[in-house]
């Protein structure tokens, strides 16, 4: 397929026209904004003293705000739990999304249409809904589950109770994602194994799952991407339980700074520290995907 | 379907060479059961929500959880939930959709102009937008909320449709996708035939490029429609006036007032169904549009 892309000369400014819209958008309301939290983490508010009376005005604190937030025990506890929460979310999704994709693409499974449907619907939940409806299932009161036996918010229970939230919301997504990357394989390989006298469980370890680990590692890293900025779950689940604090993982901590404390200055210097640390995550994890994926193509 | 299957192979049946006979097709019990149980797990929290909706307030925490109760509870729920605050609750409704649909047109609309621009054209700076683009798929966009919130506090335009709206119209994962469909949907000698026939590149990109991404192009409206439509943090911290509020930030500020009010439980149950149900209803309607293969950006 020749693909020859039109000389910018004979379109003149049409094209510069075309991404005109999401260049600005992209200004903004990524970069503006970025830059405004960058500057405002490196500002605090004085209290005047003397003479002008009590008001206040801004000054420059150079790296005070990071030295702070970076020896908050807050932010630290909320790291913890947010790598607590990743470590149920994170390979439940990826796993469930898997077994559903290969058990759909099995031949002889049965109910494939209703079950795919009902598995992929959470997807158009919100978080905040879904949390809602798990709340009041884990709630003691209202629970049909057995909440007046198991405590869902206990000290440990807690992390599956909100880590279930967001696997219900997850795992359908991911495993149409899958899906579809095991309808795209041809039909010849599952058949030449099947000659080779392979079996079924066979076929689907050696052959369909290491062909369709791209999109198991795309999925991978939206879920990794999900789990650092965690937050509508725990968010809508501590009016209903004592166990979720208002600082329960970092972005809820931000929240708290910004609206809570009227500290913007934090909520600032620990949004650069969070977006900065998630970024780096995605970036190391997509660079490692794409260095396994070049190591099997080879 | 047929017990011939082995003759007429349907392009479905990847077993086609085998003949059927030799294959019965037994039911595979276990992973059918694993699937169902699944299934089962991703319906119950709506099954119960709609139980739950059946009682009135004194017997949500007083009766037997399964057992719906038969007595109208959820007519006078409904009544008791439209009747809240002036019948809010319709008012947020009305709003998630709104912000959804608009959001979800303007930004397939953008990426669609973008995808198009980068994969049809030779300009300065294409390789260095598509990286930037690239990279903006692995921005954590939920964090940026507060920063934007920082800075449109700053240039007063908070509590707005603007505030509400414009953050979520930039999608580098739909422009990625959009750039995708053009190259494969978009044949460049059909552009070259239009230009030679004396067509402007503005008629060709609206009548040429946006016709024929347009399967692509509904699944990224539908894909942003829901990530708007899902959204919270944004429009919590944006929005202070009530009557400006999603279902999402509604139904939250209704569960918070409940913690003091144990009353207002029951109205949250009822208005989490009903905010479930039409989403439920237009994904069933949507379903013979909604390309999801098209996600992953896989095109034969």
């Amino acid at each position: 397929m020749a693909r020859t892309t039109t000389p910018a000369r004979r379109t003149g400014g049409f094209p510069y026209l075309l991404v005109l819209p999401a260049v600005l958008l992209f200004a903004a309301f990524v970069v503006a904004p970025g830059g405004y939290a960058l500057l405002l983490s490196f500002q605090r508010r004085k209290v005047n003293g003397g003479l002008l009376g009590g008001g206040t005005h801004t000054v420059f604190a150079g790296l005070a705000n990071y030295r702070d937030v970076l020896g908050d025990s807050d932010l630290w506890s909320g790291v913890l739990r947010m790598l607590a929460l990743g470590a149920v979310t994170v390979p439940a999704t990826v796993f469930f999304a898997l077994l559903f994709a290969v058990l759909l693409d099995l031949e002889r499974t049965r109910l494939k249409r209703i079950t795919r449907l009902t598995i992929f619907l959470p997807y158009a939940v919100p978080g905040v809904i879904a949390s809602l409806m798990w709340g009041f299932l884990y709630l003691p009161a209202t629970s049909p589950i057995g909440g007046d036996r198991v405590d869902f918010f206990g000290q440990v229970a807690v992390y599956f109770s909100v880590g279930n939230v967001a696997v219900w919301g997850a795992v359908g997504f991911n495993m149409i994602v899958i899906y579809t990357a095991l309808r795209a394989l041809p039909a010849e390989l599952s058949e030449s194994a099947r000659l080779d006298g392979a079996s079924e469980r066979q076929i689907v370890l050696r052959v369909k799952v290491p062909m369709v680990m791209p999109a198991v590692v795309m999925c991978t890293l939206f879920t990794v991407l999900a789990a650092l900025q965690v937050f509508n779950e725990p968010n809508t689940l501590k009016p209903l339980s004592n166990a979720v604090s208002s600082t329960w993982v970092p972005l809820m901590k931000i929240y708290d700074d910004a609206f809570g404390n009227s500290d913007i200055y934090s909520a600032a210097a620990t949004s650069v520290v969070l977006t900065a640390a998630a970024l780096a995550v995605s970036f190391a994890t997509a660079r490692i995907i794409q260095s396994r994926v070049q190591q099997e193509a080879a | 379907m047929t017990a011939m299957a082995g003759t007429s192979a349907p392009p479905r049946d990847r077993s086609a060479p085998v003949p059927a006979a030799r294959r019965p097709r037994r039911i595979a019990v276990l992973p059918t059961t694993a699937l169902v149980l699944g299934a089962l797990y991703c319906v119950v929290p709506t099954l119960w929500i709609l139980v739950a909706a059946t009682k009135s307030r004194t017997k949500l925490f007083s009766t037997d959880t399964y057992t719906p109760s038969l007595d109208l509870g959820i007519v006078h729920n409904i009544r008791d939930l439209s009747a809240y605050q002036g019948g809010i609750f319709w008012h947020w409704m009305l709003n998630s959709f709104f912000y959804a649909a608009a959001g979800g047109l303007l930004a397939s609309f953008v990426s669609a102009a973008t995808g198009y621009a980068l994969a049809k054209y030779e300009f300065r700076g294409r390789s260095a937008l598509f990286n930037t683009i690239l990279a903006g798929v692995l921005l954590p966009q939920i964090v940026l909320a507060v920063p934007q919130y920082l800075l449109l506090s700053k240039a007063g335009l908070t509590d707005s449709l603007v505030g509400v709206l414009l953050p979520q119209l930039f999608n580098p994962y739909g422009i990625y996708l959009c750039k995708i469909y053009a190259q494969s949907a978009v044949p460049d000698s059909l552009l070259e035939a239009g230009r030679i026939d004396g067509a402007g590149e503005g008629r060709l990109f609206v009548s040429v490029g946006l016709r024929l991404m347009g399967p692509g192009l509904v699944t990224v409206f539908l894909l942003q429609f829901i990530a708007i439509w899902n959204n919270f943090l944004l429009p919590y911290v944006m929005l202070t006036s009530d009557d400006k509020f999603p279902l999402t930030v509604g139904l939250y500020s209704m569960l918070r007032h409940g913690a003091a009010e144990a009353s207002l439980y029951s109205l949250v149950i009822t208005g989490t169904l009903l905010s479930v149900l039409p989403v439920i209803a237009l994904f069933l309607s949507l379903q013979r549009f909604w390309r999801i293969d098209l996600v992953t950006g896989a095109l034969k």
